[in-house]
């Protein structure tokens, strides 16, 4: 029984169908969604936290206001997220619990500091840039809530990466300081960006079982290459250098060889390692926390007033 | 400068503006829900369009190719004139909305009142900030309503928020030189008939959130003149300091 079931819905997705909330899919591809797109939910909304490090300082009217809108986007992708996971039978608290306590993850990238306002740039043109191969990707991943919202957020997302690019280009053609300013932000997120990819797909323990179940489109490796070519190429126009002796166009892949990843830094980090993993989180618990008596009171006016009755 | 009184004027109503929409934006990621994280960044934003808007038009009427961006972030804080009560930090969830009951609920009738000035700009500015305006009123009265009439303890900070923060509403109706020429003119409002009107919806609101109005009635007033909290320099140095520190830079 549970096997012809399984058949079915390998057909399905074989035949490119989407898995709908109420189709029956098997628990384990259930709980690789729930782990997946909470985490991408979660990484919405820590991302807001080093962006938003910057916007009481940043330095014009237009700058300001782009970056805002930004970091509402990203609290409006995290909602959105975390709407596309509850179609899977858990709950935005119990989504929450998880964060706060460590046992679901996000992003490593954005345990690391901004520093200076070219990291804004650097985040909205290689952060960002990464979250678009990945998410145009998953624009055809097999379950249909996530692929509708990545087809939604990724709209908003060229927006980020082109804000962000524009910052970097200002201050690369900008007075010497900010050129400073620039190509050091270039050097602390360069690698950091490469690996929001992921670890290589020979050591990934969940590749095979997603790409099965069309989950994943692409491989991890796969959509780092389609990054760093394009993130090159944009560089170079602005007279940036990436940080990477090794980096060099091989004629025959016609792509750019790149040199080895630190993966110690970034086991080091989901560990918990990072520069601001406790930082992050803590500032999480404690606006979760100062809101409670909010939260508290939208829902006792609420029950006091349903019906028009009073109490 | 082409009409110093005039460029005063849009000048104090771009502060109030632009020192709002400041201390609003420093809520981002703290808010006590994720929607409520987007509609005070959505409010924030409002505002700044609102103070680019109104700071564009006075850098026009100071000339010497003065910008938008030279007034926000290269005056000092004698220079600027907002109201104090867009100046006074967030404190807890209750305390900015009330601050912003408060505001909203004034600029609800204020900008309707300058959509008629003879100043074509300023009415069109206006115009654009009404439509705004209500919502933001709803949101701001909503809460206050919710929280007043929510828990004990949610009833307790909005009303402290009243107490501490009604001394500074006076001077929304305090007309100065500037405003008394600029109403003459048919250009700017008759601030002090806007009272009536404020204090009715103030306390509708007040009555149904169960809240009460403080007896206590010395306003502290000066933001118009440059007078104020010593919360402003704060705010300025922090929103100032990538111009004042790279003053040869553009950004
Ligand atoms: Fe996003
Ligand atoms: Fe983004």
């Amino acid at each position: 029984m549970e096997d012809r079931k399984e058949r079915a819905f390998q057909d399905k997705i074989d035949a490119e169908l989407k898995i709908e909330p109420k189709d029956w899919m098997p628990e384990k591809y259930r709980r690789h969604l729930i782990r997946q797109i909470s985490q991408h939910a979660h990484s919405e909304i820590i991302g807001m936290q080093p962006e938003g490090n910057w916007i009481t300082r940043a330095p014009s009217l237009r700058a300001k206001m782009v970056l805002i809108a930004k970091v509402q986007d990203e609290a409006g992708h995290g909602l959105y997220l975390y709407s596309a996971t509850e179609t899977l039978g858990i709950t935005r608290n119990e989504l929450i619990t998880q964060l706060q306590t460590g046992k679901a993850k996000y992003s490593n990238i954005f345990n690391y500091p901004t520093l200076t306002w070219a990291d804004v740039g650097a985040i909205g043109w290689l952060v960002d840039g990464a979250a678009i191969v990945n998410q145009q990707s998953l624009r055809r991943t097999s379950y249909g809530p996530y692929s509708r919202a990545m087809i939604r957020i990724c709209k908003e997302e060229s927006f980020h990466h082109r804000q962000g690019y524009e910052i970097m280009s200002k201050m690369a053609l900008g007075t010497t300081e900010q050129q400073e300013m620039a190509q050091d932000a270039l050097d602390r997120w360069w690698w950091p960006s490469l690996m929001m990819f992921g670890p290589h797909d020979s050591d990934s323990a969940h590749t095979s079982n997603a790409m099965q179940w069309k989950i994943k489109r692409e491989t991890n490796d796969d959509l780092r290459q389609v990054f760093v070519d394009r993130a090159v190429k944009q560089a170079e126009l602005i007279g940036l250098t990436i940080p990477d002796s090794e980096l060099k166009w091989n004629p025959k892949n016609k792509n750019y060889d790149f040199g080895k990843i630190d993966w110690n830094e970034f086991w080091e980090v989901v560990n918990g390692n990072g520069f601001c993993n406790k930082e992050r989180i803590n500032n999480h618990v404690k606006a979760h926390e100062e809101g409670k008596w909010v939260r508290d009171a939208a829902i006792a006016y609420t029950e006091k007033n349903k019906n028009g009755a009073r109490a | 400068m082409r009409d110093t009184i005039l460029f005063k004027y849009v000048l104090s109503l771009g502060d109030d503006a632009l020192i709002s929409a400041q201390r609003l934006a420093q809520w981002a990621y703290k808010a006590p829900f994720l929607e409520e994280d987007i509609a005070l960044s959505n409010i924030s934003l409002d505002l700044f369009g609102r103070a680019n808007f109104l700071l564009e038009y006075a850098a026009e009427l100071k000339g010497e190719n003065t910008t938008a961006d030279d007034l926000a972030f290269k005056r000092d804080e004698r220079k600027f004139t907002n109201l104090l009560m867009c100046e006074h930090p967030n404190g807890n969830f209750a305390d900015t909305i009330v601050c912003r009951f408060f505001l909203d609920a004034y600029d609800k009738l204020f900008f309707y009142t300058l959509s008629k000035s003879r100043d074509k700009q300023l009415a069109s500015i206006a115009a654009k900030a009404i439509k705004e305006t209500t919502y933001h009123y709803r949101h701001s009265s909503n809460w206050v309503i919710r929280l007043g009439d929510g828990t004990e303890g949610s009833h307790r900070k909005v009303q402290e928020a009243i107490n501490n923060l009604w001394t500074f509403t006076g001077e929304f109706f305090k007309m100065t030189q500037t405003d008394i020429v600029m109403m003459k003119k048919k250009v700017g409002v008759d601030r002090k008939a806007l009272k009536i009107e404020w204090d009715k919806t103030i306390n509708d609101v007040c009555k149904e959130a169960t809240l009460r109005i403080p007896e206590n009635s010395f306003m502290t007033t000066g933001g118009r003149e440059g007078i104020h909290t010593e919360h402003l320099g704060h705010l300025l140095s922090d929103m100032q300091y990538l111009q004042r520190a790279y003053p040869d830079a553009t950004w």
